[in-house]
């Protein structure tokens, strides 16, 4: 496990920062002043019962839902509104909660279209294939090879992800992610559904994700096992509101915690 | 037996990001050609060439066209047919004001009129989506139909409301109007879909033709991976339009000689559209199969009561066809809904494995 | 300066100079109104039950009305004649559930909207081999439908009600009542509305998809009779009324694609648009507006609010 420490923590450097968050549809508050921090290099968790709000915060974070208070900053850059691209070209990527993959194309087509901010050819070479759009290819190709490699999925190259068993895709669906070389890496339940096998696995590659690349991660995740292997610091959610934040052991005795989870008497 | 791939080692990704890597497959496609080159102008009949070869590619590109809206893109449309009018009344009106240019630039050329006026028409699309986007593009078949009708300036004030296609030359060959032969057209017609199909592929396996299986696929996911559904949508909305006017261009100048708005009606949409979608969703070969499928078929059909020597009037062997079409159509959708493309496909993974059956 | 005096002046002069015109006009657009209504009834009926998008139901319309007039001319009473075209529209219910639907189930939308267009070819086809593709009257007198017209003296002018118009507005009015009664009332229509809801949940409550979709085709195909006999009384019975169908489409767009009452509105707002801005604007673009100036309408609304007149906002998840 990484050995990061709270001294750690709280030298790094901010990579986001959100403050002050509230998001509603109609009258439902799906987000209620929301404020936490990620630093640049950690593994950040949030977790919370069901219907807590998690998802809806990476929705606000990468520009999907536009909340109607509060500020996010990334890479010291506040920003109010901006399209999910935007926070694309900034260098934010995601997996989803119900996988996303594009089911028409194959493995390798899928990651290399989360290059696609990489790749720049106009369309006059498109057209002929020749020239800068055939070298732009081969050399992203290459890049998409190393992601493959890494998550150890050669075999599945060329298969239609659709036909794909359902860890297979997740592990696609992070090289999609990958592929956009993202200095903040979003992963909304990376390991829901999985066998337990298949957990270890997928827990090895956020690792690995994290310490050879040095990508900031931020997951949402159900097994408080995994949460508290990988995360460095969690930020818990209950009800759209922010219950505890802060290092797996602290946020584990934490009362108001124990209470979302088990339940109180009221 | 002769189609294995059991021993081409790809060597660089160059060789394994090729349109073809297999060998045989690359062979295949220099067979058709010459076989679309020189055996069909050397060896068919006229009837052949005007009737069916001619506008079998014509329908082709525009089904290749529509295929890139619908089913690359994800984009329902049910404006080919005016957009293929547009393709048409554009380069009637280019050959009147500028008579001495070359005819087959013009006929390429009008194909930047109907995109430009495709992206219009697709500008909602960034809105709607599904079924309302039908609604669009039928809005733009009944305006653009109405203006082929009602804007005289369009088809230069002639009185028939018709265009009628101009005597012009290229190197010295007689191509367009009544006196161009037959083989003269289906050589520029194969030359012009040749090309354009081959461009179409480019497009489609690099960056761009990625950017619109990303929208049709799960839009939201590729907004996130930060694809511009404008830019993608639109430029699939031109693209496809540009297809679709060339080939209705190609259709005036080339096989009917002379057009009014019936030609570029509602159910000219619909016919391309079956093309498609018999054919094969997001399938280049797909589209060259679902032409020949609509088109050729019911010219066979119409030629079976007189082969056979029964003796059916012209309009029930219609009636008849229309029906074979529609229970054609609704059983290959039960059977196969990804088309014959997929047809196609499955025949060369048997014959790759062959005698195996895996 | 004459263009826009044109377009915002004097339309409004000639309507307040004229109003028994512009009530005729309206009364006009009120009567084809209720027949993209009933036309785009048939879709929602079936767009509710089976998430199809029926292609066909313009097809229909002419296919049942061809029928009716069909059985009449083979010298059957105007009266069998109804009840066979009804069993017929029965029968291509059943038909269309056992051959098409049932083999279609979980394709996507796309698909099945392709298999109507085959349907409606296959109908094309079917009625002109059978019926001949000449346009037929409708036998109107024979089934004691009314004909004539009064006329109205108001504003020192005159305004013409034919009286077959007000029927069809009666039985337009009549059909709504009955089969918002029934989809409310009854257990098949409890089943509807659950199957309209989801189709998985439905199965596994014990209701039987195939008979409900036999059941909403034959409820569409009694609409479609009934729009028929309507259109075929004030024009002709003919394969020309597809291209007509086809206006039921702006028609949802603006109710929805699942509300009755929303078919019932859009279909009234399309026929007064129309019919007004054909007449009074029409012949500023040379007339013949009439042929796009419903989708256009839709265009524009889709634009501003892309969920319908009566659809909730809706909230994209991921």
């Amino acid at each position: 496990m990484s050995a990061r420490t709270a001294a750690d923590i709280a030298v790094g450097e901010d990579l986001l920062h959100v403050d002050d968050i509230s998001l509603s549809f109609g009258g439902v508050k799906a987000i209620q002043n929301i404020s936490f921090n990620i630093v640049k290099g950690e593994i950040r968790a949030i977790i919370g019962p069901n219907g807590a709000g998690k998802t809806s915060m990476l929705n606000v974070i990468n520009g999907f839902y536009h909340p109607q208070e509060g500020t996010i900053t990334f890479l010291g850059e506040e920003r109010r509104k901006m399209r999910p691209y935007r926070a694309a070209s900034q260098g934010i990527s995601r997996t989803f909660q119900n996988v996303a993959l594009f089911t028409g194309m194959s493995t390798l087509d899928n990651i290399m279209a989360g290059r696609s901010l990489k790749m720049h050819r106009n369309f006059f070479w498109q057209m002929f294939r020749y020239g800068p759009a055939l070298n732009e290819e081969i050399e992203h190709r290459r890049a998409v090879e190393e992601i493959i490699d890494f998550l150890e999925i050669e075999h599945i190259r060329k298969t239609p992800v659709g036909q794909l068993p359902y860890g297979l895709q997740k592990r696609v669906e992070l090289g999609r992610a990958l592929a956009a070389e993202p200095s903040l890496l979003l992963l909304d339940e990376p390991m829901a559904g999985m066998n337990l096998e298949e957990k270890e696995d997928m827990s090895r590659f956020v690792i690995d994700v994290n310490q050879q690349f040095g990508t900031t991660i931020a997951l949402i995740e159900h097994d408080m096992g995994v949460v508290m292997d990988l995360a460095d610091r969690i930020v818990v959610m209950d009800y759209g509101k922010k219950i505890a934040d802060g290092m797996p052991k602290d946020v584990q005795s934490d009362q108001n915690v124990i209470d979302a989870y088990l339940g109180v008497a009221h | 037996m002769f189609y294995r791939e059991a021993g081409q080692y790809k060597t660089s990704y160059k060789a394994d990001q090729a349109i073809f890597p297999i060998f045989q497959d690359r062979m295949a496609i220099v067979f058709y050609l010459l076989v679309a080159f020189v055996a069909i102008p050397y060896f068919g009949s006229d009837f052949f060439i005007t009737s069916m070869m001619i506008p079998f590619l014509i329908f082709s590109l525009a089904a290749i066209g529509l295929n890139i809206l619908v089913g690359y893109t994800g984009q329902i449309s049910l404006g080919t047919g005016a957009f293929m009018g547009v393709g048409a009344y554009a380069c009637y009106k280019m050959t009147s004001i500028f008579p001495d240019v070359n005819i087959i630039i013009l006929i390429i050329s009008s194909g930047i009129f109907s995109a430009a006026v495709g992206m219009i028409f697709g500008l909602p699309s960034l809105r709607i989506k599904g079924f309302y986007l039908v609604v669009t593009t039928l809005a733009a078949q009944f305006f653009l139909e109405w203006c082929f009708i009602r804007v005289p300036w369009l088809y230069n004030y002639n009185d028939s409301g018709a265009i009628e296609v101009p005597q012009r030359e290229a190197l010295g060959v007689i191509v367009t109007g009544a006196s161009a032969t037959p083989t003269t057209r289906y050589l520029i017609v194969l030359a012009i879909v040749v090309a354009m199909t081959w461009v179409a592929s480019n497009i489609i396996h690099g960056r761009i033709g990625r950017s619109w299986m990303m929208i049709r696929d799960m839009d939201i996911a590729a907004e996130l991976m930060g694809i511009r559904p404008l830019y993608a949508k639109l430029s699939a909305f031109a693209v496809s339009s540009f297809y679709c006017g060339v080939a209705g261009a190609m259709m005036v100048f080339f096989w009917l000689g002379a057009a009014e708005v019936e030609s570029f009606d509602v159910n000219h949409s619909f016919l391309i559209l079956f093309m498609v979608v018999i054919g094969g969703l997001g399938s280049l070969v797909g589209s060259f199969l679902g032409a020949a499928f609509i088109w050729i078929l019911p010219v066979i059909l119409r030629a079976i009561p007189d082969t056979i020597g029964l003796d059916i009037n012209a309009a029930t062997v219609e009636h008849i066809n229309f029906m074979i079409i529609g229970g054609l159509i609704i059983f290959f959708l039960i059977v196969e809904p990804h088309g014959l493309a997929r047809l196609w496909a499955l025949a060369k993974q048997k014959l790759r494995v062959w005698p195996f059956p895996y | 300066m004459d263009l826009l005096f044109n377009i915002f002046v004097s339309p409004f002069i000639e309507m307040v100079t004229m109003p028994d015109f512009l009530l005729q006009v309206l009364w006009e657009g009120f009567v084809s109104g209720t027949l993209y209504a009933l036309i785009a009834l048939g879709f929602v009926l079936i767009f509710k039950a089976s998430g199809v998008f029926n292609f066909a139901q313009g097809i229909m319309v002419v296919f049942a009305a061809l029928t009716l007039v069909g059985f009449h001319a083979a010298g059957l009473p105007a009266y069998v004649s109804l009840v066979l075209a009804l069993a017929v529209m029965g029968f291509l219910a059943w038909g269309v559930e056992r051959v098409v639907l049932r083999h279609l189930v979980n394709q996507p939308d796309l698909i099945l909207f392709m298999a109507t267009i085959g349907l409606s070819y296959f109908l094309i086809g079917f009625g002109e081999l059978i019926f001949g593709g000449e346009p037929k009257s409708m036998i109107t007198e024979q089934l004691g439908l009314p004909t004539g017209s009064t006329t109205i003296e108001i504003f020192d002018g005159i305004v013409i009600l034919q009286h077959l118009d007000i029927a069809a507005a009666a039985i337009a009015a009549i059909l709504v009542a009955g089969l918002a009664l029934f989809f409310s009332k009854t257990r098949i229509g409890r089943a509807l509305r659950a199957v309209a809801d989801d189709h998985q949940a439905a199965l596994s409550v014990g209701i039987s998809l195939n008979q409900i979709w036999a059941i909403v085709w034959f409820a569409a195909g009694i609409v479609a009779l009934a729009t028929g006999i309507m259109w075929g009384a004030r024009s002709d019975v003919s394969f020309a009324l597809q291209i007509v169908a086809l206006k039921a489409l702006p028609v949802l767009i603006l109710g929805g694609f699942t509300s009755v009452p929303g078919a019932i509105i859009g279909g009234l707002i399309i026929g007064f648009g129309e019919k007004l801005f054909e007449v009074y604007w029409g012949g500023l673009l040379g007339g013949g507006v009439e042929g796009w100036f419903a989708y256009v309408i839709a265009l524009i609304f889709l634009l501003f609010r892309p969920q319908g007149l009566f659809g909730e906002k809706i909230i994209e998840r991921v």
